[in-house]
């Protein structure tokens, strides 16, 4: 069975941390991440970029806006990870799949950090 | 469970807004300050034993008021208040705020705190020192430090700069739109002076080092009250972009290594990674500033991974669009920099010899000619530039690098 955590927390306390704080958190994180990684239960664990560095694509209005998806009546339902160039291709991604799924919006954020783990079946 | 690490963390990031509140609500800053660090103890005392709230801010906003009523009372001796303004025990303040902030409100909160930094009749150093104190809750022990002074010096500058402030009156009404933009520009005027503070410091990382990245963060808070301002991303984007190449701005003697000589391994991926998302996201506004224009220089030596692969007639090009939103000789003299690289140094040397009369106490404008001579070969001149550079020297670093250049002149008089 596959299953997605997503991790949840104040950004701000979190951008607060020092880079000792940020180290340490992540070195205690780490351990986890190795165990289940050799035991082949942990795929791609990733930590996304700040709220500001977030462009939403709303796709009925074809509306790009800057930030984060802030709305509470539509729930996450799923995400992609990409490699691409930058923004503007990210956006024509978006705007290419929205296209077959019309509906809500997709939030690009980049990544700060990408772990790929073990590869799952 | 809930570590130190973490209240603290939560209280620092906190301040902003809850001493934003607690000025607007005491219309004085002495008092919100005082009030903000009862709020504080308070929540020193409470948060390990009950856990966390919610809402961090809010918790401190509502102790901090009534912390700052009780203290209003007992110096005023007096004992009647209106009914409403008696709050409950602070046990209540958990409980959904009556007053939930509305975003409006807590923008100009933040933005009337740092905003009051921002005095035009403060020098820049005293902004940036108040603006430390004040916003980001360093203590006067840590900015003396960061600055290089006594701690008793520190304290009297900061004094004289909060009543200043407090003399030209802070302004409480809502700003308009106009105001507000003023206002966010004159904050961001401030975060990028502390960031130079750290910036210019040099490698170690100290006290001052580590206002570059305080500097980050208040632009990362300026940035998320203002998610659409083009240019907030442009500040953010460049200090990002600046700070990730930190590590290797200076060898382990602690002389400046340039750019080209830079290892580039050593700089930090995820800044750049945070600043050149940020460049897309300002350039889709078509609003070009000198801080988008600035980040967008940056971002090309970010996206470049050796130093052969620098583009740099789109530097110069964007060098060119800087020089005419503000158009300033230091601004000439780097693009001066990237026109060597595009046109030879001889074309480098005559766009910069009519800024002579205006740079000629300026450091880096003899430091640049100097170089560009001894590229052209013209040892003797390139000397004269050098020794005219080290008279002019800022810092130590500063005056070891034209050396290096110096005693490779020396040796014999004619080689590189």
């Amino acid at each position: 069975m596959l299953y997605a955590i997503l991790c949840y927390n104040a950004e701000d306390v979190v951008m607060s941390w020092s880079q000792e704080e940020d180290d340490a958190v992540m070195a205690r994180l780490n351990l986890t991440h190795e165990r289940l990684t050799a035991e082949g239960k942990l795929g791609p664990s990733l930590r996304l970029m700040p709220t500001t560095a977030a462009t939403t694509l709303i796709k009925s209005q074809d509306l790009v806006i800057d930030g984060p998806y802030a709305e509470t009546k539509e729930q996450l339902l799923g995400f992609y990870i990409l490699d691409i160039s930058g923004l503007d291709e990210g956006l024509e991604i978006a705007r290419e799949l929205g296209r077959a799924n019309p509906g809500g919006a997709y939030e690009l954020r980049p990544l700060r950090l990408f772990l790929p783990g073990a590869p799952l079946t | 469970m809930i570590d130190m690490a973490w209240i603290d963390a939560a209280l620092t990031s906190a301040r902003p807004q809850a001493v934003g509140a607690l000025l607007r609500y005491f219309r004085d800053l002495d008092t919100a300050e005082e009030a903000f660090q009862d709020a504080c103890l308070r929540a020193l005392k409470s948060w390990p034993v009950n856990g966390p709230p919610r809402d961090p801010a809010a918790w401190l906003i509502m102790v901090g008021r009534n912390a700052g009523i009780d203290g209003a009372r007992r110096r005023a001796k007096q004992t009647t208040l209106p009914d409403e303004a008696v709050l409950s025990d602070i046990e209540d303040a958990e409980t959904p705020l009556a007053e939930r902030l509305d975003g409006a409100d807590y923008r100009d909160d933040v933005l009337r705190l740092m905003f009051i930094c921002c005095h035009p009749d403060l020098p820049a150093t005293q902004q940036v020192a108040l603006a430390l104190r004040i916003v980001s809750g360093l203590s006067v022990r840590q900015i003396a430090r960061a600055f290089l002074v006594g701690e008793s010096a520190m304290e009297q500058r900061i004094t004289r700069a909060k009543a200043k402030v407090a003399g030209a009156g802070v302004p409480f009404e809502t700003p308009g739109p106009v105001e507000r933009a003023e206002r966010v520009a004159a904050v961001a005027a401030m975060i990028y002076l502390l960031f130079n503070e750290g910036y210019s410091a040099g490698g170690k990382q100290d006290d001052r080092a580590r206002l570059a990245d305080e500097a980050i963060r208040l632009a990362r808070l300026l940035l998320r009250l203002y998610q659409t301002e083009p240019e907030i991303m442009g500040l953010t984007a460049l200090l990002l972009l600046q700070h990730a190449r930190a590590a290797a701005r200076f060898d382990a003697e602690g002389e400046i290594v340039l750019l080209d000589d830079q290892d580039r391994s050593l700089w930090d991926l995820r800044l750049i990674g945070e600043g050149l998302a940020l460049v897309d996201k300002a350039m889709r506004h078509r609003q070009p500033g000198p801080y988008q224009i600035q980040a967008a220089i940056a971002a090309l030596h970010g996206r470049a991974a050796r130093a052969q692969d620098t583009d740099w007639p789109q530097i110069a090009a964007l060098y060119e669009a800087l020089e005419r939103q503000t158009p300033s000789p230091v601004v000439t003299l780097n693009r001066a920099v990237a026109v060597s690289r595009t046109d030879g140094p001889r074309a480098a040397l005559d766009l910069i010899a009519p800024l002579e009369p205006r740079l000629a106490g300026y450091f880096h404008f003899h430091g640049v000619r100097g170089a560009l001579l001894l590229e052209l070969g013209q040892q003797a001149e390139a000397r004269a530039a050098f020794n005219q550079a080290i008279a002019l020297a800022n810092t130590p670093a500063e005056a070891a690098h034209i050396r290096r250049h110096l005693d490779r002149l020396m040796p014999n008089g004619e080689t590189r």
